[in-house]
């Protein structure tokens, strides 16, 4: 079984936590849930409210969204991934349904617990804007890419 | 009420004054008797007076009196005593005297004691009454605090007087006139210079207690103030945190009690002059005595003798003049007391008791209409709410009130229900004038629910059938002791003008609500609750707590029936992880150790929670089955573990609901423990020690905590453990403790832990939802949802139904408006808390249910949402304070007025 000590190890290969103090991962996980699914179980729909954000432990997990055709998947999770963080950081609905495709286990991060933990510790705050602003700058790049090419 | 406490207390205890002052002038007789008679011992048989000549005899206890015309008439001719045995006959008529007196005192004193508390007693009712029957407006006025500080402690030192209002001044005064009368007997000149500094003691004093009685009126109010601005503080305490203005509230009251203190402090200043004062002149008199008549016995005008039997006279008079003087004081005193209350009490436009009058017959059905003629009302700045409004609401219509904000419609609702009185014009119903009839029709055949809901102390189910309790409805039957102590009860209650219903009547009006009894009643309020979306609030109430094992009998009996189909249909489902039995031989993932060691639930303090670690004999246990030490470890690791998690959070961090093993508080206190024990053997560390940090250990779960402390070694330590701490477990640990048994129920554990007989898996996602989900199915095939609502129903409210949540608490008073099976239902926005859409789901579901069974009440319908307004025969519109538009939804939305620009 997976111990809480493993878990941090697990939240330290994300890339939103990387730079985060391995004492306050712990924290983050020991407040979050370990939850574990079968097969098909649905961790969350689209159009839901978001709650929680869930980080792969083990197995896989299947993006899918709604289309006119029915879903279609749109990507695999695997482990050590994170998914469902925009949710808990900004109030939208679930852009996806996140379906595990076998046993899958993972740490629910509930939004109030992530949210009082970047109140309580700027500097896990500062490594998570880190983080989002570098992936901004990398969309902003794409797009501008592409429009380059477009042109 | 009588504003003169001497004539109220005369009014009612006349007789017993009369009564206690006979008995007091009787018990002159043997009082008086006792001060001659020590005279009769000296001079007769202790210094031989009459018995000069050796066995000389003197009659003893000789009875008969003289007449005139007939002269000496003998009734006994008494017993001629030696003198030896006259001292004993005489001492022992002494001795006789001294019980005799102490009887007296002894009759005296509880009878006057017993006056004063029934007069208080009458005096409190009657305050509460009149409590009972204030106007509506009166409420804005005055804080519930100071009403009961009034009634409770204003009061309080009336009862302590009245035993004395009469009795005392009489026989005090008899007795300083006596003395006084006695002294001028002596001397005429010295006896009118006593008379004098009476006349001044009797002048002056009361005087300058003037000022002592309205320091003592101000003491009053501001302590009574004080106690409103407490009550007031604890009301608002939320307020307070919010707007963070603690410190505004402490400087009032420190301002408060600065004043208070100022008013007792000038009180005692005062007073102590008074007294000073009163000493001084009550020590003038001898020396007056002395200077002038012993001047007048120098010059030989007076003789010595006449002096001295004049000196000795006057220490008979301070002493009941002081006593009538404080007496005086307490009259004041109280009369103020008395008097302040009384003013807050009499107010005009008291409700007639005949309104209130008990009525023990059924009242039918209202068969005229509900109108409004004419009326206006206004609020306490006498602003106008309603304007002239001349309405009608017919027997079985339906009607609904839309109206925009001060639109006035809520003071209509409330005036409807006679919680808010006219300014002008009249309410009817038929003709009828509404405020004169007996609330026992009104409150019997309308009902109210508004937003502003009002819970008392007690289970839901009473405060759900508090609407059915008008009057006791059956008579019961005392036996024995029982009987003697209700006769004296009543008889009691009947002597101090108290009613004398008895409580333990069942005040229930079962056929109110459409039932016959006690029993049938569940099927009406199951349809009700279900109405106002409260059954599955109450039901998981129900499963929180743990039930009566006698009311719930079905449950307790078909527990296992419940475990079994529990365990199949999660089977069903293929989600038999998501609980993880109780098994006698087995150590469970999912619960703590704690809970694996005991394997049962403490019924008593010497198990429960902290203090296991403490008790000797589990102690015992662990250590014979090798477990201590390892617990022990465990707790050091647990304590490491939890201080490097959460050291660094704020002690009110919400974080902390999260570690079970320790809170905020106990943080630092185990940080040094940890420092001091870290490295230390474990032989040396004291017993106290080892308690505090196994105790950490009995908290751990697993799978929850995720620590890695739990290996099968262990998980099988832990199982033999809990055998044979059951093998040996002593006597006195037999009652604390209830084990857990797969074919029993489990008394001391909830509903819900009784039903799971488990604990739900920690990993599964949602778990306690979907368990709750599937148990409440399972209740309803089982035929047990009702008993297990009837234990939600047994929860207690507290105090203003604080325990509930706002949404509930507004549910629980439309549920209980529905109950009663009123012909008129008013409801006056009484979802308020609730989201548009459940107000929306329950006005329907109440429209139907007050119709059930046939039945067709007027109701009446202020709308928080004017789009439900189509559900009603007719729509009235309010705005301003007037009726601007009244009609069927159709006609009103062709109108284009006022309705349709508030619908879009």
């Amino acid at each position: 079984m997976m111990l809480l000590k493993d878990e941090v190890g697990m939240l330290r290969r994300v890339p939103l936590f990387s730079g985060v103090e391995p004492a306050k991962l712990k924290l983050l996980a020991f407040t979050s849930d370990r939850v574990s699914y079968s097969p098909g179980q649905i961790l969350f729909n689209q159009g839901d409210e978001g709650d929680a954000a869930y980080v792969i432990l083990s197995g896989t997990a299947d993006i899918l969204v709604d289309s006119e055709t029915g879903q279609i998947k749109v990507a695999e999770l695997e482990p050590n991934s994170i998914v469902g963080e925009i949710a808990i950081l900004c109030d939208v609905s679930r852009t996806a349904t996140v379906r595990a495709a076998g046993q899958l286990e993972a740490l629910r991060i509930r939004k109030d617990h992530f949210l009082r933990l970047l109140k309580e510790f700027p500097e896990m705050t500062i490594e998570i804007v880190r983080v989002l602003a570098d992936r901004l700058s990398h969309t902003t790049a794409e797009l501008a890419d592409a429009r380059n090419s477009k042109h | 009420m009588e504003a003169s406490l001497a004539r109220y207390i005369w009014t009612h205890t006349w007789k017993h004054q009369l009564w206690i002052l006979m008995i007091v002038g009787l018990s002159m007789i043997p009082y008086f008797m006792s001060f001659d008679l020590p005279k009769l011992i000296v001079n007769g048989p202790i210094q031989g007076d009459g018995f000069e000549s050796p066995g000389a005899t003197k009659t003893f206890m000789e009875l008969g009196f003289n007449l005139p015309f007939i002269g000496h008439v003998q009734l006994f001719s008494g017993f001629q005593l030696e003198r030896e045995q006259t001292l004993f006959a005489l001492s022992l008529v002494f001795l006789l005297l001294v019980v005799i007196n102490g009887l007296f005192k002894f009759y005296i004193n509880t009878y006057k004691g017993r006056l004063g508390e029934r007069m208080l007693r009458r005096i409190r009712f009657e305050l509460v009454d009149r409590v009972l029957r204030f106007p509506p407006f009166q409420f804005r006025r005055v804080k519930s605090a100071e009403v009961a500080t009034m009634v409770k402690d204003e009061v309080e030192p009336l009862g302590g007087f009245i035993g004395d209002a009469f009795v005392q001044p009489a026989l005090l005064g008899g007795q300083a006139l006596t003395a006084l009368v006695f002294i001028i007997i002596q001397n005429f000149w010295l006896g009118l210079i006593a008379a004098a500094i009476v006349g001044v003691q009797l002048v002056l004093i009361p005087r300058m207690r003037r000022r002592l009685i309205r320091l003592g009126r101000e003491r009053q109010l501001t302590a009574r103030e004080l106690s409103g601005r407490v009550g007031e503080i604890v009301d608002g305490i939320g307020t307070i945190h919010v707007h963070d203005t603690s410190n505004y509230e402490r400087a009032d009251i420190a301002s408060r009690l600065g004043r208070i203190f100022k008013i007792r402090y000038d009180l005692y200043q005062w007073k102590f002059l008074v007294k000073f004062i009163n000493n001084f002149l009550a020590q003038v008199t001898p020396f007056l005595f002395y200077l002038i008549g012993g001047y007048l016995a120098l010059r030989g005008r007076l003789d010595v003798g006449q002096l001295v039997a004049v000196i000795a006279a006057y220490k008979d008079l301070p002493g009941p003049m002081k006593e009538l003087i404080d007496w005086d004081q307490a009259r004041q005193d109280v009369q103020v007391k008395y008097a302040q209350v009384v003013e807050q009490f009499s107010i005009d436009r008291l409700v007639d008791p005949k309104v209130q009058a008990i009525n023990l017959e059924p009242v039918g059905p209202l068969t005229g209409p509900l109108s409004a003629v004419n009326l206006s009302i206004v609020d306490d700045s006498g602003a106008t709410l309603l304007e002239r409004v001349s309405f009608q609401v017919k027997c079985g219509e339906t009607v609904a009130i839309v109206t925009t904000a001060n639109g006035g419609g809520e003071a209509l609702a409330e005036a409807f229900s006679r919680l808010n009185w006219p300014e002008n014009g009249k309410i009817t119903i038929g003709d009828a004038d509404l405020l004169e009839m007996p609330e026992a029709v009104t409150g019997r055949r309308i009902s109210y629910a508004s937003s502003d809901t009002y819970l008392s102390q007690g289970s839901l189910r009473d405060n759900l059938l508090y609407g059915l309790k008008h009057v006791p409805l059956t008579a019961v039957s005392y036996e024995g002791e029982r009987a003697k102590q209700r006769n004296w009860e009543i008889d009691e209650a009947r002597k101090a003008g108290n009613p004398d219903y008895d409580l333990n009547s069942d005040w229930v009006d079962y056929a109110a609500a459409g039932a016959t009894g006690p029993n049938d009643l569940f099927g009406v309020i199951r349809h009700i609750l279900d109405a106002v979306v409260l059954s599955r609030d109450i039901l998981d109430l129900g499963l929180r707590t743990s039930a009566d094992l006698q009311r719930h009998q079905q449950l307790v009996d078909r527990i296992v029936e419940l475990r079994e189909a529990l365990r199949n249909r999660l089977e069903e489902k293929g989600l038999t992880g998501l609980v993880v039995s109780f098994e006698p031989g087995a150590y469970n993932r999912e619960a703590t150790i704690g809970e694996n060691l005991l394997f049962g639930a403490a019924t008593g303090p010497a198990l429960a929670d902290k203090a296991l670690a403490t008790n000797p004999y589990f102690a015992s246990v662990l250590r014979d089955q090798g477990l201590d030490q390892v617990l022990y470890g465990m707790g050091l690791e647990i304590a490491e573990q939890a201080i490097e998690l959460f050291s660094d959070l704020p002690p009110d961090h919400p974080f902390f609901q999260q570690l079970a093993f320790m809170t905020a508080e106990e943080i630092p206190a185990y940080q040094s423990l940890l420092q001091k024990l870290k490295g230390k053997p474990y032989d040396t560390v004291s017993e106290a020690d080892r308690a505090s940090m196994t105790t950490l250990s009995f908290a751990y779960i697993e799978p929850r905590h995720r620590f890695g402390l739990l290996s099968d070694d262990l998980m099988e330590k832990i199982v033999t453990a809990r055998e044979s701490f059951y093998e040996n477990l002593p006597e006195d640990l037999q009652g604390a403790i209830e084990p857990y048994d797969p074919m029993r129920y489990t008394a001391a554990a909830t509903v819900m832990d009784n039903v799971l007989f488990g604990r739900i898996g920690h990993n599964h996602p949602d778990g306690p939802e979907r368990i709750r989900a599937i148990v409440n199915e399972i209740l309803d095939e089982l035929g047990l949802y009702d008993d297990v609502l009837d234990v939600g129903l047994g929860f207690n409210v507290g105090v203003g139904g604080r325990r509930l949540t706002g949404a509930q608490r507004q549910k629980l008073d439309v549920a209980r408006a529905l109950l009663k099976r009123a012909d008129f239902l008013i409801f006056n926005r009484p979802l308020s808390a609730l989201d548009q859409r459940l107000q929306d789901q329950i006005l329907r579901n109440v429209l139907e249910e007050a119709k059930r069974g046939d039945r067709s009440p007027a109701i009446i319908w202020v709308l928080t949402n004017p789009a439900m307004a189509k559900l009603f025969d007719r729509v009235v519109v309010f705005n301003s304070g007037e009726l601007v538009e009244d009609g069927t939804h159709e006609t009103l939305l062709e109108r284009n007025g006022i309705f349709k620009g508030l619908l879009s």
